[in-house]
Order: C-alpha cells, then structure tokens, then sequence
C-alpha cells in the first residue's frame, strides 16, 4: 500500500514537472491565426525558419484555418479567449470590428511601420485614418494570365484594347483548340473579382471612382458601371461549356491542363499555375475600352498582420510584427509566393516572369482596390454578396447590366447615406 | 409469481429512491441540459438582443423578429429560403422514402440472394462524409470533365445534358437528389428493420389465400409498417430543415446561383458567422436559428396531433 502511495507520488511529481516544463514553452511561443492553408509549408520552411534567425527563442506556430471559415472560426475564437497571438487581417471591416471590438492592439508605434504609404495602410485603419490596427503583408492583382503556346499557335498577340481581346478570342473560338477564356460563374465570386472588379477600373478610372461612389457623386447605376458590366456579359460565348457550372477549381485546372487560352486572373493563381502548368505563361493587364488612355489595375490590398490584444506574449508578437516590415521578409514572401505583392515601399525583385510582368504594371498603370470593400460592404443588403450575385447573373445572361447596376444601387441607397 | 416493480419502489425508502433515480437518469438529464437544453435557451435568449459595434449587447425584445419577418430586406431572402427548404423537403418525400420502401421491400423477399451485400452498398453512401459526396457529384455532374455527359451521349441522349448545379431552374432539385442519394439507405433500414418484424404466420396466411408477392406487399406489409413510415417522415422533416452541409459544400455559402439553393440553413450561416465582407451578426442568426426552430416545432405538432395519434399499430 505504501509503496503504491509512493510511486502515485512520484508520478505526480513528474507530471507537475512536465507542466512546468510546458508552461515555461509556453512563455517564448506564438501562434499565427490565418486562412492561407496553401501556404503553410512556407510559412513553415521559409519565413519562420528565417524569423527565426534572428530570434532563435521565439517559437512560431503557424494554425491555418480553410479560408471560407476563416472569419467565423476565428471570431469564434477571439470572444472564447482561445485564439493564437497574432492574427492575420482581412481587409477592411472584418477587421476593423476586431479593432472596435478591442480584439487587435494598434500598431502604429511599431518600428518600420513608416515603410507603408497611406494606401498600403488604407484597409487596416478606422475610418479618419488615425490608427493603424494591422501591419500590411501584401496585395494582388488581377488581370489576364494566358497561355503563350495557344498564342502562338493561333498567331495572337498580347491585346491591349478591348476591341484586339475580342478578336483575340474570336480567333481563338474559331481555331477551337483552346476554351478562349477560361472563367466560371459556380462561385459567383470569380465573377465579380476576376470579371466586373478585374476590367472595370478602366471605366471608373480606379480609386478616382471608388472615392466617388463613397462620397455619392456617382452611383453604381452611372454609364461606367453599366458599361464593366456590359464588357462581362459579352464574354458568355468564349466560355467554356456549362461554365454556369464550373467551378473556381475546375477553371484552375481547366487553364493548368492546357485547355484554355486566356485566364481571368488574379495574381494568387501564379502559385497554384507554377506547380502544375507546363506551358510557358504570359499576363496582360486588363485591355483598355476605346477612347480611354490611362490604366488601371485592381491593385487589391488583401493581407495583413496584426496582434491578439488578449495574447499573453504581445513583447513578442511586436518583434515578429517588427520583423515583417523589413525587406528581409517582404524578399522572401515575395519570391516564396509568387503573386503575392509587397506592400512596403522599398521595392522587391520578384524572380517569377509571370509574377514580375504583374508587378511591373505598378509602374505604368495606376492601382486601385476593389469599389466594394471600404465602407460600402457594411449594411444590408451587403454590395460584396450582390456584387457577386449580380456578376455571376450578367455572366449566365439571367440579368442585363442595367438591372445589374440598379439592383446594386437600390440595394446601397437602402442603408447608405454618403456624408454630404 | 416476480413482484412487480411499482411495488418494490413503493416499499423503497425515499431517500434510496431518489438516489436510485439519480444515479440512473442524472447523467442524462445533466448531459442533455448541458449540450441540448442550455444553448437551445440561450440562442433564444440571444436573439432578443442587439450589438454595436464595440461588441457591447443591449436588449431589444421582439426586434429581431419584426425585423426578419417585416423587413423586406431581411424578409425575402426568408421566404425565399423557407420555400427552397419546402422544395427540398418535398424532393426527399417524394423520391427518397417511396424509394426507400421500394428498396426495403424488395430487399425483404424471400429468396433473394447476396442480401447483406445489396444491403452493404444501399447504406454505404450514408456514411460517406458530405464533403466527399458534394465532391464527388460535382465532379460527376461538371460538364468539363464529369461522366454524366458522356453517359448521356452514349446512349443517345447527349442533348438531354444541362450544367444543372449552375442553372437556377435546376440546381435545388439536383442538390435535393444528391442529398436523396446519400440518405436513402436510412429510411430503407427502419422500414427493412420493420417489415422483418412481420410474423411470418401472416405472409405465410396470406400466400396460402393465394396472394402474390406483389399484392403481400401493398396489403398486408405496407399498412403494417405504416407507423415506421410515419416516423421517417418525421426523421426527414427534422433533417430537411436544419440541412446545411451539403448545400454549403457544394454552393458555398451564398448558395448561389441567385440564391436558388438557400436554405434555411445557409440563410442562417450567412446571417450569423457572415460571408467574405458580410460580417457576422449573432443576435439576428439566434433570431433566424430560433425562427427555424419554432418551424420545426410546427411541423412536428401538426404531426402529433392528426398524425400521430391516428396511428393504428398492431400487437403480435
């Protein structure tokens, strides 16, 4: 009896060591929150490995969740006290509720945090601009990824008007080798993102249009809106067959296989083509409509970082935050991820063709992000939802553009009022 | 002659008898409290209050409510999803659990051979994860690379084919037949499990009058396992109206194409964990998720009380 007390002391003893042990891990530990499951490896062979160098006690874990629950898993997670310490940021209102929600610290105070311009910082501030809740990772940008094999064989060239991207493709339908244009409407969301927000900003002319539907001076029923969405609507015949049914999947792979010619792209595909794609690959930005002769390019901030204001190593968490905005990391995030653009002004050198060719239009063309994401996606009905309704409908021909952009502009007025 | 057992708690001291009931109902009691009762009240309760921003609730009453049901821009995308929901119920009422009879029977006649293997396979597809199964149908159905269209074409009907997960006149009715799919095997158990459980004295009266296997079924099983059926019935309202999985897997939860696929269950994701720049709005998901409730509630009572009740179930 005796002895069986003694040894259930030991081993109890043990265990309280154990713990200790734990808990003394626990002090120089992070865990990153994020939707990039597709980049975990990298983030585990490269950035934090890297990290890691200069900060050898620091130990990074990175928890992806699947990027469609995302949000809800992680809010979830932030009001039941048992999120990672630092927290990967959406843009815009999905993370300014965590700031106003007094879930994310400011970071304004970090150092290096004056290597992002106002723009770069524009989705991770509250409204007047004051404070700053995330630190900027990177952008993407949409445009057109094409198949130079197919452009070959067919004798086309890169368009740079709309009216040579209407030929190219019906060139390409006549050839009938290659699907033209290689995009779906299943998941509403690539057409709205890769069709009415990828050539649109041509006619909006980018943030110049943005800031007006903000401020009311134009409406989403004015003839440039019309007009994008009209551009789309006429693309149905270059599609593949039964691209009401064809997923964002099922375009990825129709393109990588080598079926299609022209891809509705953003950038974030780069990646996924390079793994898979055995054809040399091109991009063009999106083509200009006659009579216009600046360009725009949805130039999308999309990804940042910031800190769990409940996280219990927030010293650390700040080095780690620190350490993303140096060129170190904007370097190897950029070559790591092809696609995935810098946002820090001291400029990077992408290695990828394709990748480079993207970022290069941010010398010749002017960025812009997406009209829906500030301020307007904040009611109900919310724009981003029917945005995407209302392209995938324009694509099928289940609406006409007019209609498109009068529901768009009925469903605002419900709940926005634009400051006078 | 054994004592009945009214009688021997009857002579049981109180106190034991409460310990007794304690020990054996307590952890029932206390588990479904927990897990079932407890976040059923307090997603009532929830949905009787509002948010601001900063996350701070304030108590509103009915508000959510009138605004659901009164508000066209909250009240159109619930019809809408209610009606989806009815269709999708009707889909599994009419095919799956006909079929599932069907199947049941046609499993129970005697003589037929490799029985648990048929019986294997029906039900194999109810275990599959939906994911897989909403995987594996869009691929099936894809019109890029999915096997349906080839084997239309290959028997002549190529014509007939349509990207029917894409169109708006067709994609609830192929989810509602995907979905049938998967769980046909469940109504086809219970009632496989009931139509053993007929004497075979009966089947056997029956034969010796001179019945087929036919008229055996419809006239002496079928009215026999009336109350099994009533009871799937019941099963598929329940799991029709807080189906969800599928419909998300397959359409996301915009349940697209123009909301031709929502259900009441991705109305209520969306509304309470939100989509892409919807941010989510718990109190008014409680309010939703507590609507769906009440409409399940409903039904099952319009069951209890004309249904239920007329039931005639025979003794053997």
């Amino acid at each position: 009896m005796r002895r069986t007390f003694k040894a259930a002391m030991g081993a109890e003893v043990a265990a309280l060591a154990l713990l200790a042990g734990l808990a003394s891990a626990q002090a120089g530990s992070l865990k990153i929150e994020s939707w990039r499951n597709d980049d975990a490896d990298i983030w585990n062979s490269k950035i934090i490995p890297a990290f890691n160098k200069h900060y050898p006690d620091i130990k990074i874990e990175f928890a992806p969740s699947a990027p469609k629950e995302y949000n809800a898993a992680l809010n979830a997670r932030l009001d039941g006290g048992t999120a990672g310490d630092l927290i990967t940021c959406r843009p815009f209102d999905a993370s300014l509720a965590l700031y106003q929600k007094h879930q994310l610290d400011p970071v304004d105070g970090l150092q290096g945090m004056d290597n992002f311009s106002d723009v770069a910082k524009a989705a991770w501030q509250t409204d007047d601009g004051k404070t700053t809740f995330c630190v900027p990772i990177a952008s993407v940008i949409a445009g057109f990824i094409y198949n130079k094999e197919a452009f070959a064989k067919v004798g086309l060239s890169e368009p740079k008007t709309l009216e040579e991207f209407h030929a190219a493709l019906d060139k390409l339908k006549k050839d009938g080798t290659y699907v033209p244009l290689v995009m779906g409407t299943a998941d509403q969301w690539e057409a709205a993102t890769m069709g009415f927000q990828n050539i649109g900003p041509d006619y909006w002319k980018g943030e110049t249009g943005r800031a007006n539907l903000i401020s009311g001076k134009e409406k989403l029923t004015d003839p440039q809106y019309i007009a994008a969405f009209k551009e789309i609507a006429s693309w149905a015949p270059y599609l593949g067959s039964g691209f009401q049914a064809q997923t964002y999947a099922d375009s990825q792979n129709l393109f990588s296989l080598g079926k299609g010619a022209i891809y509705a792209a953003g950038s974030w595909d780069i990646s996924t083509f390079r793994g898979q794609a055995k054809f040399a690959m091109g991009a063009f930005p999106p083509p200009q409509p006659a009579g216009t002769t600046d360009c725009y390019i949805s130039d999308h901030t999309d990804i940042a970082m910031g800190v769990n204001a409940a996280s219990k190593n927030k010293d650390d968490a700040k080095k780690f935050l620190e350490w993303l905005t140096t060129p170190e990391f904007a370097t190897i995030y950029a070559n790591a991820l092809p696609g995935f653009f810098p946002l820090a002004k001291t400029p990077v050198k992408v290695d990828d063709d394709v990748a480079a060719t993207m970022v290069g239009w941010r010398q010749t063309c002017k960025s812009t992000i997406r009209n829906s994401y500030q301020i307007l996606s904040r009611g109900t009905p919310n724009l981003e939802n029917e945005l995407w309704n209302v392209s995938a409908q324009v694509v099928n021909g289940k609406l006409t553009p007019e209609a498109a952009g009068k529901q768009l502009q009925d469903g605002l007025d419900k709940w926005y009022k634009p400051a006078k | 002659m054994p004592e009945s057992v009214s009688n021997i708690t009857a002579q049981m001291p109180r106190a034991k008898l409460a310990g007794l009931l304690l020990f054996f109902l307590g952890p029932a009691v206390a588990i479904y409290t927990l897990f079932s009762i407890y976040p059923l009240v307090a997603t009532m309760a929830l949905s009787t209050y509002t948010s601001d921003p900063s996350g701070a609730r304030s108590f509103v009453g009915l508000a959510n409510f009138k605004t659901l049901l009164g508000d066209a821009l909250w009240s159109k995308p619930f019809w809408n999803a209610l009606g989806n929901n009815l269709i999708f119920f009707a889909v599994h009422m009419c095919v799956q659990n006909p079929v599932g009879i069907a199947l049941a029977g046609l499993l129970s006649l005697p003589g037929l051979r490799l029985r648990g293997f048929y019986r294997t396979v029906m039900f194999l597809p109810t275990m599959l994860s939906v994911v897989i199964v909403g995987f594996s149908w869009n691929l099936i159905l894809s019109p890029l690379w999915g096997v349906a269209a080839g084997a239309l074409k290959a028997v002549g009907l190529g014509s007939l084919f349509a990207p029917w997960l894409g169109l708006e006149s067709s994609a609830l009715v192929t989810l509602s037949l995907i979905s049938v799919w998967q769980f046909v095997g469940i109504p086809m158990m219970l009632i496989y499990a009931a139509l053993l459980n007929i004497p075979d004295e009966l089947i056997d009266a029956a034969r010796v009058d001179g019945l087929g296997q036919f008229r055996i079924f419809f006239h002496i099983k079928l009215p026999l396992v009336l109350p099994t059926i009533s009871l799937v019935s019941v099963l598929t309202f329940v799991a029709n109206f807080n189906a969800f999985d599928l419909i998300y897997s397959v359409k996301g939860a915009l349940a697209g194409p123009n909301f031709a696929t929502d259900i009441l269950g991705t109305f209520f994701y969306r509304t309470f964990f939100g989509n892409q720049l919807q941010l989510g709005n718990p109190t008014m998901g409680s309010a939703v998720a507590t609507v769906m409730f009440f409409i399940i509630l409903l039904g099952l009572c319009l069951y209890l009380f004309f249904v239920q009740r007329r039931i005639r179930r025979y003794a053997f």
